[in-house]
């Protein structure tokens, strides 16, 4: 330990505020950056999900015979 | 070889790879950054002339160091992108540029704070540190850039030629101190040379710079999955990997 005391650490002789503002704003923004690079993930997975159950949706919806348009021959009389 | 550099430019396999490294370099980076900082916050001794304030070169220095080789491997990014066409170099250009803006902004931050009570000014206009801001600012560019153009063909190789000359800043950084009559000191690390430093703080510095790297590495696999999601969106796999966190 180069320090006598928990005081002495955290103090420094005077040096303190510089070394702990420099440590404090390091983990500050890397912090923010892991929470944002996170958030950004979730929200790209978020936007996919949405998307993909709004096209299986769809899909679905398309899949089913009497909806579509298809070149199968109508057997219900049009009038 | 040349299958190994095919698999390299697959974003699928490149996104397997990163979530089997991911761990490793978080928890690696984050043991190395501790012990490193903690060795050197309380353990190291003291500089005889600086006292306690040369604390702050555990994050400065590993910051700095960062920054430019972030830099560095955005412009070997920068060439694979313009020479092979590879796409997965420009998702790495695009994905590791924030970090490397806020790596150099730690480092001018730490730089600053320092240098108040060693220097007696937060600021000064010296090849060093104006070389540092140049570099922050470089990444500013290549992030708007990156995001003014929409065409992702285009914007990779725009971003690719801007990132390539921004890297003759680098040079000029690392020999601003040797060139030019600067406030700042010379270079901490040395290749060639044997540290000037005591064993006993060379060696938490080390430490701190290779968890900052690991780190680095973490961000970058993150970064470049979730870029990879936006540009892969209808691909099958995407899609498959979407469902099948869902559920």
């Amino acid at each position: 330990m180069a320090f006598d005391s928990l005081t002495a650490f955290v103090v420094m002789e005077g040096h303190g505020p510089y070394v702990w503002t420099c440590y404090g704003v390091f983990f500050l923004l890397l912090g923010a950056l892991v929470f944002w690079s996170l958030h950004q993930r979730r929200q790209v997975m978020a936007a996919q999900r949405r998307e993909l159950s709004r096209t299986g949706r769809d899909q679905s919806s398309t899949s089913r015979p009497v909806a579509t348009a298809s070149f199968s021959r109508v057997n219900d009389s049009q009038d | 070889m040349w299958q190994f550099f095919h698999k390299l430019g697959s974003p699928k396999w490149f996104f397997g790879i990163a979530n089997r490294l991911m761990p490793w370099l978080m928890w690696g980076g984050v043991v190395l950054l501790f012990a490193g900082l903690i060795w050197g916050l309380a353990f190291a001794p003291k500089d005889y002339l600086q006292g306690n304030s040369y604390r702050i070169i555990f994050i400065h220095v590993p910051s700095a160091f960062l920054a430019q080789s972030v830099y560095i491997m955005m412009a070997v990014a920068a060439v694979v992108t313009l020479v092979w066409r590879m796409k997965l170099a420009d998702v790495f250009v695009k994905a590791a540029a924030p970090v490397g803006a806020v790596l150099t902004f730690l480092a001018l931050f730490t730089g600053a704070v320092w240098g108040k009570p060693t220097w007696g000014t937060w600021w000064i206009w010296d090849a060093r540190l104006t070389s540092m801001l140049i570099l922050l600012f470089l990444y500013f560019g290549v992030i708007a850039l990156g995001a003014a153009i929409s065409d992702e063909k285009s914007s990779a190789r725009a971003v690719a030629v801007l990132v390539l000359v921004g890297v003759v800043n680098i040079p000029i950084i690392k020999y601003s101190v040797e060139w030019w009559n600067t406030l700042h000191q010379p270079a901490t690390f040395k290749l060639t040379e044997k540290p000037a430093m005591p064993m006993e703080m060379w060696v938490p510095l080390l430490l701190s710079v290779l968890g900052l790297y690991l780190i680095f590495g973490w961000f970058a696999c993150l970064r470049m999955q979730t870029e990879i999601l936006v540009r892969e969106r209808r691909t099958r796999w995407v899609k498959a990997l979407v469902q099948a966190e869902e559920s």
